[in-house]
């Protein structure tokens, strides 16, 4: 770990008191630790205590000390909540189409420091026991942000899903639009919109699953199409970021503004989740729409009282047409020692 | 003109905003207020009026002409009520086989509080969802500044037209320059990076047509009206789904 790694393993802040976690530490305390190698431990950005990597990975991100809800990467997030997965699409990659300069150089960075191509990792999965369609974005690839290549995923992913007659669960963590590909970004909203609206069309459910933070573009397209919107607690969700808003405004927003409660509050989420809880909402949410996209219903007569049960009984083990399953452990190094906040709301827009 | 140039260009003072194309291109503008849920947001104008002799329903976002106006007008920055009163008036469209024009100037949608509360990326979204599957013809045209989501708003449109000096962006060359290089003498740069203007967003095909401005003369409505009037008259002998399938390609390219 060179100088440079150290000061922002340390010296984190967020930019924005309602940006970071809700009630961050002071992060301008020196820190006493300063020769602690990589990922063996890390130090909770609430509470400043310092955890074990692999005990933080094991909890789902979730800190032990204080229960504050770190960043997971996009295979994390869809191990805590898939009993099996196999990944499409991820050939798809972006290019550079608007010739930014010093873009590409940012993406090669960006490919290496994380091992994706872009920004999301999309797939079939079973939930309780219910194949779906899923995305599921990634805070490491600049938060995030939406580019054509990660547009491009997730309006495959609505036509796949529309295609086989699959529900959608999309597990959104964005800052917004991608600023480097421009226009073509802002068409990301568009297109990914017109998928979902197919998708939708279609009779076939989709849930949206907001983590924090889920702001700008992607909350102003596919984050808000969704027919149940779970808010993950305390995540950001809002328009603008709050640095911008207060810059507007030139005012100091109140405490807990744009938080996933206040959402609630104001009646723009269907319900908030605690990160432990999420597998078994999805669940249950995909079983009660198990016979969602199967024509048009002629009478009101139940399904079968005892399949929703059922299916969650035999969730795991039953789904023998979904692929090949990811390893949790493998494929989900929830404890990167990363930037998690400082990229907040940088580079992405509205 | 450098990107720049055109940046100022679309915001200068007294261009032509909304309700100047609106006067001299609609016979019988009738306008219509309200999003029937919590206001009116005077950021933009609806209504019904007609278009060589077809009836038609224009939404345009109003920046307005004076100090006063710009104020009443949120300096054409909507609010969430806007999208929801556009949404409203653009299924009223659809509901009467009435083509759909949108006239684009905005900086952005607004950011503050009230906005945030009342849900402006639901509103938005909502009509992005709403206006890419509606079955009955729609035409955007960006008449000054086509500033991100706020603008994107009312452009899931059958074509996106552009008069030449005004911007189409995902963010303002400001915004990009503070953001990406922390200084804001590189504004002009940004320009010249975001291709926001004509000639680079023909190229990327996000516009399909520039309009000559002829420095906003009389003949400059009149032609650009007589092109919109045939736009509608073609668009609106194409079968809805047909329409409705050609708007999805148009966007599922990028």
């Amino acid at each position: 770990m060179n100088f440079e790694d150290l000061k922002k393993f340390f010296f984190r802040k967020p930019k924005n008191a309602l940006e970071g976690s809700e009630d961050a530490a002071p992060a301008d305390k020196p820190a006493k630790e300063a020769a602690i190698p990589e990922k063996l431990v890390e130090k909770c950005e609430k509470c400043g205590q310092i955890i074990l990597s692999d005990e933080l990975r094991d909890n789902f991100g979730i800190c032990p000390k204080c229960g504050h809800y770190k960043k997971i990467d996009a295979r994390a997030r869809i191990a805590l909540c898939a009993e099996q997965f196999a990944e499409l699409f991820s050939e798809v990659e972006g290019g550079n189409p608007l010739d930014f300069p010093g873009y590409d150089e940012k993406l090669a960075a960006l490919r290496e420091k994380t091992g994706e191509k872009d920004g999301v990792v999309c797939g079939t999965a079973v939930i309780g026991g219910v194949r779906c369609a899923l995305f599921s974005m990634d805070y490491r690839f600049q938060m995030g942000s939406m580019g054509h290549a990660v547009g491009e995923k997730i309006a495959q992913t609505f036509e796949y899903a529309a295609a086989n007659r699959l529900p959608v669960v999309g597990f959104i963590l964005s800052g917004g639009a991608r600023m480097q590909e421009g226009i073509i970004s802002l068409m990301q909203m568009a297109k990914t919109s017109a998928a979902v609206a197919k998708h939708s069309e279609a009779g076939l459910l989709y849930i949206a699953v907001l983590t924090d933070p889920t702001t700008g573009g992607v909350s102003a397209s596919f984050a808000f199409e969704a027919d149940i919107i779970i808010a993950e607690q305390g995540a950001l969700v809002g328009f603008a970021g709050p640095r911008v808003i207060e810059q507007t405004i030139r005012q100091k927003l109140p405490a807990g503004f744009q938080r996933a409660e206040f959402l609630q509050q104001k009646g723009f989420v269907d319900r908030i989740v605690g990160r432990r809880e999420m597998p078994a909402l999805l669940a249950s949410l995909l079983q009660l729409h198990s016979n969602a996209g199967e024509g048009e219903a002629e009478t009101f007569a139940p399904a079968s009282a005892s399949s929703a049960p059922a299916a969650a009984q035999t969730a795991a083990p039953a789904a023998k047409d979904a692929p090949s399953a990811a390893p949790a452990s493998e494929n989900a190094p929830a404890a990167q020692t990363g930037a998690a906040s400082e990229n907040g709301g940088k580079e992405v827009t509205a | 003109m450098n990107a720049y140039d055109i940046v100022r260009a679309s915001r200068e003072k007294g261009r032509p905003t909304a309700q100047k194309y609106i006067d001299e291109m609609v016979e019988g503008f009738i306008e219509l207020h309200g999003d029937r849920r919590f206001a009116d947001d005077a950021a933009i104008i609806g209504g019904i009026g007609r278009m060589g002799g077809r009836p038609v329903t224009v939404i345009g976002i109003e920046k307005g002409a004076d100090t006063k106006s710009k104020v009443a007008r949120n300096f054409g920055c909507a609010h969430p009520e806007g999208y929801r009163k556009a949404v409203r008036l653009m299924q009223q469209a659809e509901k009467f086989h009435r083509p759909v024009l949108c006239l684009v100037d905005t900086s952005g949608a607004y950011c503050g509080i009230g906005a945030e509360e009342r849900g402006q990326s639901e509103a938005i979204a909502t009509a992005i969802f709403d206006m890419i599957r509606l079955k009955t013809p729609a035409l955007t045209l960006i008449i000054g500044e086509g500033g991100s989501g706020g603008a994107l708003g009312l452009s899931a449109a059958d074509e996106v037209w552009i008069t030449e000096t005004s911007t189409y962006s995902v963010i303002s060359p400001e915004g990009c320059a503070s953001i990406l290089w922390k200084d804001a003498t590189k504004v002009a740069r940004a320009a010249e990076c975001l291709k926001m203007t004509a000639p680079d967003l023909i190229r990327l095909g996000a516009v399909e047509r520039v309009i000559p401005e002829q420095g906003f003369s009389p003949d400059f409505y009149a032609g650009l009206k007589a092109q919109i009037v045939s736009f509608f008259e073609e668009k609106s002998r194409i079968p809805a789904a047909d329409l409705v399938e050609a708007r999805y390609a148009r966007f599922r390219k990028f």
